[in-house]
This record gives structure tokens, C-alpha cells and sequence, in this order.
């Protein structure tokens, strides 16, 4: 039997870098480094377990929807250990919201075929944590999200999902969509030969016309939604600090105090 | 005047507070019919109607706990067909968000998240988002369809506003896909006594300064002097100290309360990212140059140690 693994991964913006907007509101990928989104090396890395522990002939193809520069998140996963890679690019998609990135990323999750499709469980940029939803309802498959610990064993996929007011143990058959969260384990470092090795690997590049999609249904013409305005928050006003010499939780009491909190 | 679904947040028809703040918020758009699914639907009812529900559409269902998610998405989309609201408002929690991404896209609208503000607009309802971290504050709203949209707890005050709330049984016939993911065992969260960390007036909040499983009673002490809830640093979580269910920041939960008291934690942007938007921070930390001092309104520079007993104390005395 063969599995074919689909990883999504999304290139962000450095969240340690000064992240801004661009002028027309969208995010500003110039004056900041990009990277693979470290909570989407989690689902890599939950793939590449899956393969290990698999008897399956295990193939992991990793797809990012994102600017020419999203390759260098494509190469940190092959060299992680993916087999191949896709990536969607096309100048129509700048400004592209969730309802879109979703419908690009399910017709090229078709295109390539798949049995078992592994995202993180929010990008660290737009942060929604909603596209693995998405591309269930759009696939049409179950949504099995926000597993702390996943297994896929003849056909079925289980996992743990630590909800807000219960910890829950999921199961549903393959096809499926997962998503991991960053509880779920450690994710590797590439090695020396991993890093190596991914420069070999096959990179295809896609565009709308390739998924059939018109230019209309995405990009910031075919959003859904739309950014009115982006404003910086004004610093917070600097604060009170003291050094405490032994009285320092008493003075803080006295502040609390001060503030109505006692 | 317009109708606005308000999806109820409820275990056994006990409402959790942010669906009461979402009723404040929908008022501002129009009137507020609440939406309330699985065991004990209808006992919510009564709370729904003090705080402004005209009705309360209700659904039970075994589907609803032995199946994610997708029962609710199917019964959300039969409210929306059957009133034709001009807005579908949801509490921003892990599930709250799924359903409220699906149900947008089955009725071609777009979806708006983690909204900590509403206000009505000349095109429709425009939300407040806190972003990258909270260093940018951005207005959106839905151009497509019927705005769908995701509301923080601690948004807006819960408001006392008698109306009939009605209840009316809701009509909902599962699809597919509703079956899709099972449930095979559910194991509640134990209750610690203390408030809900997102819906909390206090956090207090304990980082790798804290330096032990067994410490974080000094932490626990401090909060319940203060009826406060309890929150860790991931580090402190990844350490086994504290449960994951208690982080603060981008991979944990996100926190707005009126006062927040960081002790031993340094402040990284990823920690910011879940508290930076509480009204009154405080910190206790060891070093004068930790970047949580940036956002102290009051900053303690000290060994928590010595700091946080001796506050606990003074509390206590001054609570007599
Ligand atoms: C600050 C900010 C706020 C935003 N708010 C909204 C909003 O309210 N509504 C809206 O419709 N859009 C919004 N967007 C746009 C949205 O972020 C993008 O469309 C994005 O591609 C999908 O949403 P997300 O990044 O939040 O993904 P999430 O839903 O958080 O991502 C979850 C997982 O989906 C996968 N994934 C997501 N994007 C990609 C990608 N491009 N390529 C490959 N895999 C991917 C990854 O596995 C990721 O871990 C916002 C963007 C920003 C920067
Ligand atoms: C994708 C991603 C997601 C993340 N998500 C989160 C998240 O959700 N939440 C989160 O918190 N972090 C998150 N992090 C981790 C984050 O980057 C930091 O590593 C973490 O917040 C550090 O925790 P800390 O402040 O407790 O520890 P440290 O940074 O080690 O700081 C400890 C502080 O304690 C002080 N201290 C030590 N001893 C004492 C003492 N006796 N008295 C007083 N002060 C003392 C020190 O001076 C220091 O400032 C994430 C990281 C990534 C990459």
C-alpha cells in the first residue's frame, strides 16, 4: 500500500523581526526576513514519523502557497526530510485571505493527490488557525485538527485534541485532514546530509492557470474580506520600575492597591 | 431591525461568559438570536434572555458530542438559512473558529478572526483586530456574503438587557460529513477552583524564573489572593511544571484581562502575543533589562522569591 502525505507550510514574516504593513495593507514581506513558519515544522515533522512508523510506501510532498521567496520554506522541509515539493506562486494571489489560500491550496492538494494531508495548527503571521478546517469542508473529508499526539495505522487516522474544556481522543478514516499542534513533539533539525540532499529534490512550480482558478477568486480583488485601516499601537507609556531593597511586594501591593485591585 | 446569530458557548446549558459579551456586541448590529446546540441547549435560555436574546434557537443532538465540529457547522448554516441574519457572531476559542471558517465558506461569505472589537458601519459591521502580536491594531470587515465573525473572550462588558428569548426548536438535518471524525473518549478537564484563564479579571503568570513544579504554589497563592487565575510561560510549561492548558501566548491562550502579573518571565514575543492586550500589566523579574519592563505599568526588580510572598501576604492583610 502507498500513503501520499501532503505537508502545508506557509513562508512568514520573522515574528522577532519588526513586522509591518505595505501600503496597500497587506503584509510587508520586503524589510523582513521570511522563514517556514516554525509551527508548520511540526507538522513536517509529524509526517515524517508517520512515515517512519509506517509499513506503507510513505511519499511526503510538502506545498506552500506563497511569493518566490516561500522556496527557501519548501527547501528547510525537504532538507527535514520531505520527499518533494510544490509550490504555488502567481502574482495574482498578493493579498489572497484564508478563503482563498485554501481554495489554491485544496485544488493543488488535488491535483497531486493525497490520502492524508498533515498542516500546523495556525500560521505565526495571520495566525487564524482556521485553513485546516477550510480544506476539510473544501476536500470534503473529515477534519481530525489540533492534534497533540497523531497515529495513522491501517487506514485510520487517531489523535488527541486538548480542547478548551476537555481532552478528546479523535478517529476517522483516510482520506483526512490533520492538524498538529506545537505539543505534539519536538521537531527535527535538518542534518548536514538532509540539507544536502533536499538540493536534489524536485521542486515543481504551479500557477492559477494550472489549478484552474480564475485571477477573480483570489487576491485582494477576490478577498472575501477586507482591511480598512492598519495602525500601529501607540508604545505604552513607560511604567514605574523599582529595584526592590525588601519592601518591593509590599510597594507592589500599595500600587495594586492604588489601582483597585486589592 | 436586523437579526444577528450569536453562537452559544455552553457545557450542559451553563453559558460561559464570552457568549454574554457577544450579546453586548450584537446589540450594536442589530438583534441578537442566540444559537444553542447539544446537551442542556434549551437551559441556557434563561441567561441568554437577561442579556439581550430575542430567541434562542435550540438543537439537541448525540451527534453533537460524538463528532467534531461538523454537526454544529450544519446546524449553524439551518439558523442562517432560517433567519437570514446580517451577521454570525462566534466566541473565538480553537472549535469556535473552525465552525465559524466553514460555515463561512458553505455560504460564500468571508470570515473575520479573533476580533477583540465590533462596531456597525456603513457597509457592514466593522471589526477591531489585534495583530502581529498586538504591535498593530487593524479595522476589517466582510465584503462577501454574511459577515462571519470571531470575538475574543474579555472584547466587551457583559450588559444586563431583558429580552423574551424565545425559544424555538431548530430544524437541522446533519450532512456527510457530519459523521466524518469520531469521538471515541472525552476526559473533562479537572477544575481547579479558580477562574477560567481567558475569561479571568487577574492572571498571574509564572515563567522558567519560577524554576519548579513545586514553586508554582508561591504563583497559585498570589492568584488565589487575588481570585486570579493561573498562567505559565511556555517554558515553564515545556519544563512539566505547569499544564499546557495554562499558557499564556501565541501557542497557548490568548489573555485580555484588567490586571496581568508576570513573575519570572522575560517577555518574548511570542508570550506578548497573549497578553499584550491586558488593560494594567505588572512584572517581578530578576533582570532590570528583561523586555517585559517595556510593558509594565508597574515593574518589580527582584527575586520573585522574596517579591511575590511578601505581596501575597500584603494582600491578605489589607483584605483583613
Ligand atoms: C495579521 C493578519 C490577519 C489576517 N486576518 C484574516 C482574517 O480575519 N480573515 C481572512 O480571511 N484572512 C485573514 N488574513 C489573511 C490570511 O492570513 C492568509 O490568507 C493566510 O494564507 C491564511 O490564514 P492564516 O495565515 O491565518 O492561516 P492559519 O489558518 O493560521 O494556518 C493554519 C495552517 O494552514 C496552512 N497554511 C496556511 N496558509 C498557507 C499557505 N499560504 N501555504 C501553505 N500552507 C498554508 C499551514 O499548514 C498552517 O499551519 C490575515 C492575515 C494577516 C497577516
Ligand atoms: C512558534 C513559537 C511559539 C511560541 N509560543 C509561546 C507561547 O504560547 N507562550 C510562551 O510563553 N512562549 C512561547 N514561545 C516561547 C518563547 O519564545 C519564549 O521562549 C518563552 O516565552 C520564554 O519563557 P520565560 O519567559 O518563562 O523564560 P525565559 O525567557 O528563560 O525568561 C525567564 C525570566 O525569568 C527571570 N528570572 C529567573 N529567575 C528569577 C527569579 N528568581 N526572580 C525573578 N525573575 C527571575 C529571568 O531574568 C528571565 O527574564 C513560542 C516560541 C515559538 C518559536
Amino acid at each position: 500500500m502507498s500513503l501520499r502525505i501532503v505537508v502545508t507550510v506557509k513562508y512568514v514574516p520573522d515574528a522577532t523581526g519588526d513586522r509591518h504593513f505595505a501600503d496597500d495593507l497587506t503584509v510587508d514581506r520586503d524589510d523582513v526576513d521570511g522563514l517556514l513558519s516554525e509551527l508548520d515544522e511540526y507538522a513536517v515533522e509529524q509526517a515524517l514519523q508517520i512515515s517512519e512508523n509506517s509499513d506503507d510506501d510513505v511519499e511526503i510532498t510538502v506545498l506552500t502557497v506563497g511569493p518566490e521567496d516561500a522556496k527557501d520554506a519548501l527547501r528547510k522541509a525537504l532538507s527535514m526530510g520531505a520527499d518533494k515539493a510544490i509550490h504555488v506562486e502567481d502574482d495574482d494571489l498578493h493579498g489572497t485571505d484564508a478563503i482563498g489560500t485554501s481554495l489554491v491550496l485544496a485544488k493543488a492538494i488535488e491535483k497531486a493527490g493525497f490520502d492524508l494531508v498533515v498542516s500546523g495548527m495556525a500560521s505565526t503571521d495571520g495566525t487564524a488557525g482556521i485553513v485546516p478546517a477550510l480544506l476539510a469542508e473544501r476536500l470534503g473529508v473529515p477534519q481530525v485538527t489540533l492534534l497533540s499526539e497523531v497515529s495513522v495505522e491501517d487506514g485510520v487516522v487517531k489523535g488527541r485534541r486538548d480542547g478548551d474544556t476537555a481532552s478528546e481522543q479523535l478517529e476517522a478514516s483516510l482520506p483526512a485532514v490533520v492538524s498538529v499542534t506545537d505539543q505534539s513533539g519536538e521537531a527535527r533539525y535538518p542534518s548536514f546530509k538532509g540539507i544536502m540532499a533536499a538540493k536534489k529534490k524536485p521542486v515543481e512550480a504551479w500557477d492559477l492557470s494550472d489549478l484552474e482558478i480564475e485571477t477573480d477568486e483570489v487576491g485582494l480583488e477576490g478577498a472575501w474580506t477586507a482591511v480598512d485601516s492598519a495602525a500601529e499601537r501607540p508604545a505604552r507609556t513607560a511604567g514605574t520600575i523599582v529595584k526592590d531593597e525588601g519592601e518591593g511586594g509590599k510597594q507592589l501591593a500599595e500600587f495594586l492597591a492604588g489601582q483597585k485591585f486589592i | 431591525m436586523a437579526e444577528v446569530l450569536v453562537y452559544v458557548d455552553h457545557v450542559d446549558g451553563a453559558v460561559r461568559k464570552p457568549t454574554l459579551e457577544l450579546l453586548t456586541l450584537a446589540r450594536r448590529i442589530g438583534e441578537p438570536v442566540a444559537v444553542a446546540l447539544g446537551n442542556g441547549a434549551a437551559d441556557t435560555a434563561a441567561t441568554l434572555a437577561e442579556h439581550g436574546a430575542v430567541k434562542v434557537l435550540t438543537h439537541d443532538a448525540s451527534e453533537y458530542a460524538d463528532y467534531l465540529v461538523v454537526p454544529k457547522v450544519d446546524a449553524l448554516q439551518a439558523a442562517v438559512a432560517a433567519v437570514s441574519p446580517a451577521a454570525v457572531l462566534v466566541p473565538s476559542s480553537a472549535e469556535g473558529k473552525e465552525i465559524a471558517a466553514r460555515l463561512a465558506l458553505r455560504i460564500k461569505s468571508g470570515v473575520l478572526t479573533d476580533a477583540v472589537d465590533l462596531e456597525a458601519g456603513d457597509e457592514g459591521p466593522v471589526a477591531t483586530q489585534s495583530v502581529f502580536a498586538a504591535s498593530f491594531t487593524t479595522k476589517t470587515r466582510v465584503s462577501v456574503g454574511t459577515p462571519v465573525i470571531t470575538v475574543k473572550p474579555n472584547s466587551a462588558a457583559v450588559e444586563a438587557a431583558p429580552a423574551a428569548g424565545a425559544v424555538e426548536a431548530l430544524n437541522v438535518t446533519f450532512s456527510d460529513q457530519a459523521t466524518g471524525t469520531k469521538v471515541t473518549a472525552r476526559t473533562p478537564r479537572e477544575s481547579t477552583g479558580r477562574p477560567e484563564l481567558t475569561e479571568a479579571a487577574i492572571v498571574v503568570s509564572g515563567g522558567r524564573g519560577v524554576n519548579g513544579a513545586d514553586n508554582f504554589a508561591i504563583i497559585e497563592a498570589l492568584a488565589d489572593s487575588l481570585g486570579a487565575a493561573v498562567g505559565a510561560s511556555r517554558a515553564a510549561v515545556d519544563a512539566g511544571w505547569y499544564p499546557h492548558t495554562n499558557q499564556v501566548g501565541q501557542t497557548g491562550k490568548s489573555v485580555s484581562p484588567q490586571l496581568y502579573i508576570a513573575n519570572g518571565i522575560s517577555g518574548a514575543i511570542q508570550h506578548r502575543a497573549g497578553m499584550q492586550t491586558s488593560k494594567t500589566i505588572v512584572a517581578v523579574n530578576k533582570d532590570a533589562e528583561a523586555p517585559i519592563f517595556d510593558l509594565v505599568d508597574y515593574g518589580v526588580v527582584g527575586d520573585l522569591f522574596d517579591v511575590v510572598p511578601q505581596l501575597t501576604e500584603e494582600v491578605n492583610t489589607r483584605k483583613g
